[in-house]
């Protein structure tokens, strides 16, 4: 009888877990498919979808390289992403640090008021911003982009280092303040060093909002050569009614899977660093 | 005595000044660039501003007044708050599910958490344009699929972004697909940091599945679930890029929401003014949000 | 090698004094252990010494040199934590090399330097391991080698030793007193376990809610502690108290014995006693029980040493005997002692 109800759980467990991987994997594999099939057996509405009815392709993924700007898209973004991580690390380390530890109560009240401006998201900014942008005469730049990501990185950024400097023993930088250094000494030469692991997070963080990011990218810029991917894909390969489904799909796995394995290695410090903030 | 008491207050000062020094650069890029374009909304909101206007003219609350009048805006209310509500009711249940299944250790659970956290890694227009081919009018894998295995009979063809409640039970289905991940992770995070001596002694204490489920696992998890529905509300809420690429409010506004209404009226529509204004009007809400989950989750720490 | 002094030294958090007016001499090359039950303020006065806290109100004193204010760096002195805290990014060389780097040595001196104090504690093999590689123990000899590496003028211990098992303390404990000998650097120790404390210290000043109750060598504090906290502090189990004619009546269990024990000697106090409890601890036999009338009817112990093999039961009653100069006396109002020592009984 025990086993029996085991062997059900176990059944059940699996079942669970199948029917979700499912669901959240699902559209990547059908992009999969998509990716590498033929046109005119991705529109015949007679053939079996789920198989390859004619040979597969790589014409897909050749419009994408060769008839639109792909790579120098996945190039901006990259940039704009190393930019942004740069700013990012420079104002949420020493930040996240001081939340942690140096100030008192006034410092937890500012990490709340930090905390806060996940309430004031782009949605509300990006009108004020479009005129900003053009003021400073960065429109259609990827400069723009460079300027506004860190309102969005920085804030996330502090609160995650305030949480991941919390969890570093106090002993070791007295230590260090006993063996010779100041407290900025003690912070640069053993507490960054032993928070990489945290600091490597927020890299891999701000690498992918930069990636996701849609409504700053779609307000400031237009011309092809200054796009993102999350904003010159969906722009380039649909024109008017007309979807390049095969190279859409394609424009989409190939920047999603590598962020998505580096994501996998570091998800628990990620979210280690979200929550010790939030809660405690 | 004295001397010692106001050297240590000049010590606490030097420490104090450092930490001021290293937040400084922080809080005034933040101001700079959050606090500033969000008075500007605000000053936008109270004026004429348009696309290409040089000049502003004050008119007050004139835009607020147009907008409480206009019946799309309140369209795009309830749709948004609808849109929120359901798809987090289903985030918070399924990732609960899903966290305690993958609480598990089992063979392939590394394949498994990869394939999980996809949605949440793929950018979200592209992720969101899978989704159309998915629910395309024609080629939809989901019609085909219904009809070969005999679920949608001849004369059944749902147009799944082209109906009005299809069209939202399909953006409600993407944004929960995209936001699982993320509720589940955090919940999994939960999960892990109650003492495994808790789970053992309620064990030895004969609880069964359900009980254990209720008297312990939610009860401790309540705080660490509020903060993930209150960033699953803020994303929600304010997302305009799922609607924007499915079905661009439509059809007929019923899929419209705040965030949506706001860019095409302020950024396509050139009325920055009217835009901003009702962009504006998810503050107050997401504060009241906020506030609420924040305050529900301090109750229910245990800790 | 410097003298340490603490003047008058108070620490408050939130109003509440963690370190009360505490006056403190530790003398050149000298062992002391700072001895209290958590919450004592002990920590909270060595990390005062360290630099790590800033005083409310009196002064540090280090070498005669005023350095209340001085950041730690500027003290020259090392510290061991409870926890170790090695750096655990930096190999185990690269963690004794520290403070070296930090004052700028030379590459070949420091190499030098590490390998001495790795010699001393024998960790040479260790030198490129990390600290997460290495044992209880072998983590406790790098931290004691980070801290001598630098000759500094006094250490700064802070229970150094209670994250090590039960077995490797006793031997750690004794490697610990040879090497200070031998250096005969001034040394500050925090603990809460009195055998260490009594194992350790040239002296020990116990410490209670911020205050100092007494300063001495062990044997005086065990055998005449100074008030009543002190008394049942120290000692396992401690002095036995009891209260009688406006006076607190102190004896250790050791020294309340059978009559027989004593044989006929004078000068001893009789107390009736029944016993409720034996326990045998193979070295001693502890006894559990109450005085009877006309004394106040107090629960005792009686720690009775193996080589005593009179029968005792549980259920009757005994004459146990305290010699006169065995009996302590407190005041029951400052619970402190009472000198001169008149005996009432």
């Amino acid at each position: 009888m025990q086993r029996l109800k085991n062997i059900g759980a176990r059944i059940g467990h699996f079942g669970i877990i199948a029917a979700f991987t499912a669901f959240t994997a699902f559209p990547f594999y059908w992009m999969l498919i998509t990716t590498f099939k033929q046109t005119n057996d991705l529109i015949n509405t007679k053939n079996n979808p789920f198989l390859f009815n004619s040979p597969p392709t790589l014409e897909h993924l050749q419009v994408l390289f060769v008839d639109t700007q792909y790579g120098l898209w996945i190039f901006n973004t990259l940039v704009v992403g190393v930019a942004v991580v740069i700013i990012t690390l420079l104002l949420a380390v020493p930040a996240g640090y001081s939340l942690a530890r140096l100030s008192g109560r006034w410092g937890q009240q500012l990490a709340i008021g930090i905390f806060l401006t996940y309430l004031v998201p782009p949605t509300i900014l990006f009108i004020p911003f479009s005129r900003i942008v053009a003021d400073l005469g960065l429109q259609d730049s990827l400069w723009s982009l460079v300027l506004v990501y860190p309102s969005f990185t920085v804030p996330f950024c502090t609160w995650l280092m305030m949480g991941f400097f919390k969890t570093v023993p106090k002993d070791i930088e007295e230590a260090a303040m006993i063996d010779g250094l100041s407290r900025f000494g003690a912070f640069l030469k053993v507490v960054v060093p032993i928070s990489s692991a945290g600091i490597l997070t927020v890299i891999i963080f701000t690498l992918t909002l930069v990636m996701q990011e849609f409504v700053y990218a779609l307000t400031f810029i237009t011309s092809s050569s200054q796009l993102t991917v999350s904003i010159g894909v969906p722009t380039f390969l649909v024109r008017g009614d007309v979807y390049f489904w095969g190279s859409l799909m394609g424009a989409c796995l190939i920047v999603s899977i590598p962020i998505a394995i580096l994501y996998n290695f570091f998800v628990d410090r990620f979210v280690a660093g979200f929550t010790v903030g939030a809660v405690k | 005595m004295r001397q010692g008491a106001v050297l240590q207050s000049d010590k606490q000062e030097q420490e104090a000044w450092l930490g001021r020094l290293m937040l400084a650069p922080a809080v005034i890029y933040i101001a700079a660039l959050v606090g500033f374009p969000f008075l500007l909304a605000i000053y936008y909101s109270l004026s004429d501003a348009t696309v290409g206007s040089q000049t502003l003219h004050f008119v007050g609350l004139r835009n607020f007044q147009r907008i409480l009048e206009n019946s799309t805006f309140w369209t795009s209310l309830r749709n948004a708050l609808v849109f929120t509500f359901v798809s987090q009711l289903l985030v918070v249940i399924l990732g609960k599910i899903l966290a305690m299944a993958l609480y598990k250790d089992f063979r392939g659970k590394w394949l498994v958490r990869f394939l999980i956290l996809l949605p949440w890694v793929a950018p979200i227009s592209l992720g969101s344009i899978g989704w159309l081919w998915i629910f395309d009018p024609i080629y939809s894998i989901i019609n085909w699929t219904g009809r070969a295995i005999g679920l949608f009979g001849p004369t059944t063809w749902p147009i799944w972004l082209g109906q009005p409640n299809l069209a939202m039970a399909s953006v409600i289905m993407v944004d929960v697909w995209r936001l699982l991940p993320l509720a589940t992770v955090i919940i999994l995070a939960g999960l892990c940091s109650i003492p495994q001596d808790i789970h053992d002694a309620a064990e030895v204490d004969g609880a069964s599945f359900w009980r254990h489920l209720t008297y312990i696992n939610i009860p401790l998890l309540m705080p660490i679930m509020l903060v993930a529905l209150l960033f699953g509300v803020v994303f929600t809420f304010t997302d305009m890029i799922v609607i924007f690429v499915l079905t661009r409010g439509g059809p007929y506004d019923t899929t419209q929401v705040i965030a949506s209404l706001a860019y095409f009226t302020g950024i396509q529509g050139g009325d920055l003014a009217e835009g901003a204004a009702i962009s504006l009007f998810l503050f107050p809400l997401l504060v009241a949000a906020a506030v609420f989950l924040l305050t529900l989750a301090k109750r229910t720490e245990v800790t | 090698m410097a003298t340490v002094e603490a003047r008058s030294i108070t620490k408050s958090f939130d109003g509440i004094n963690a370190v009360d007016g505490i006056n403190l001499l530790v003398k050149e090359g000298e062992f002391l252990v700072l001895l209290g039950p958590s919450g004592s303020g002990k920590s909270t006065l060595l990390r005062m010494i360290a630099g790590l806290e800033i005083p409310t109100a009196g002064d540090i004193l280090i070498g005669d040199k005023i350095v209340t204010l001085l950041p730690p760096k500027a003290r020259n002195i090392a510290m061991v934590f409870q926890s170790y805290a090695l750096y655990p990014h930096l190999s185990v060389f690269k963690n004794i090399a520290f403070p070296l780097e930090n004052m700028g040595l030379a590459k070949e001196a420091t190499r030098k330097k590490v390998e001495q104090a790795a010699l001393m504690f024998g960790i040479q093999r260790l030198l490129q391991r990390k600290p997460r590689q290495l044992s209880g123990g072998e983590r406790q000899r790098v931290a004691l080698a980070r801290a001598v590496v630098r000759e500094p003028v006094a250490f700064l211990l802070d229970e150094p030793l209670s994250n090590l098992d039960a077995q490797l303390r006793t031997s750690a404990r004794d490697e610990l007193q040879q090497f200070q000998r031998r250096l005969a650097t001034t040394t500050v120790y925090v603990t809460h376990d009195q055998i260490e404390a009594m194992g350790l210290g040239d002296r020990i000043a116990v410490l209670n809610h911020g205050k100092l109750h007494q300063l001495g060598m062990p044997l005086e504090v065990y055998d005449d502690p100074a008030d009543t906290f002190v008394a049942t502090f120290i000692g396992s189990p401690p002095m036995n108290l009891i209260e009688q004619d406006r006076t607190i009546i102190g004896f250790r269990p050791e020294h309340f014995l059978p009559r027989e024990v004593y044989g006929a000697s004078s000068g001893a106090t009789v107390f009736p006693f029944r016993v409720t409890r034996v326990e045998h601890l193979g070295s001693d036999r502890l006894v559990y029980g109450v005085l009877e009338s006309p004394l106040p009817s107090a629960k005792v112990i009686s720690r009775l040493p193996s080589t005593v093999a009179l029968p005792i039961e549980k259920g009757r009653r005994y004459e146990f005997v305290v010699r006169a100069h065995d009996l302590k006396h407190f005041d029951p109002k400052s619970s402190l002692k009472i000198s001169g020592g008149q005996n009432k009984l």
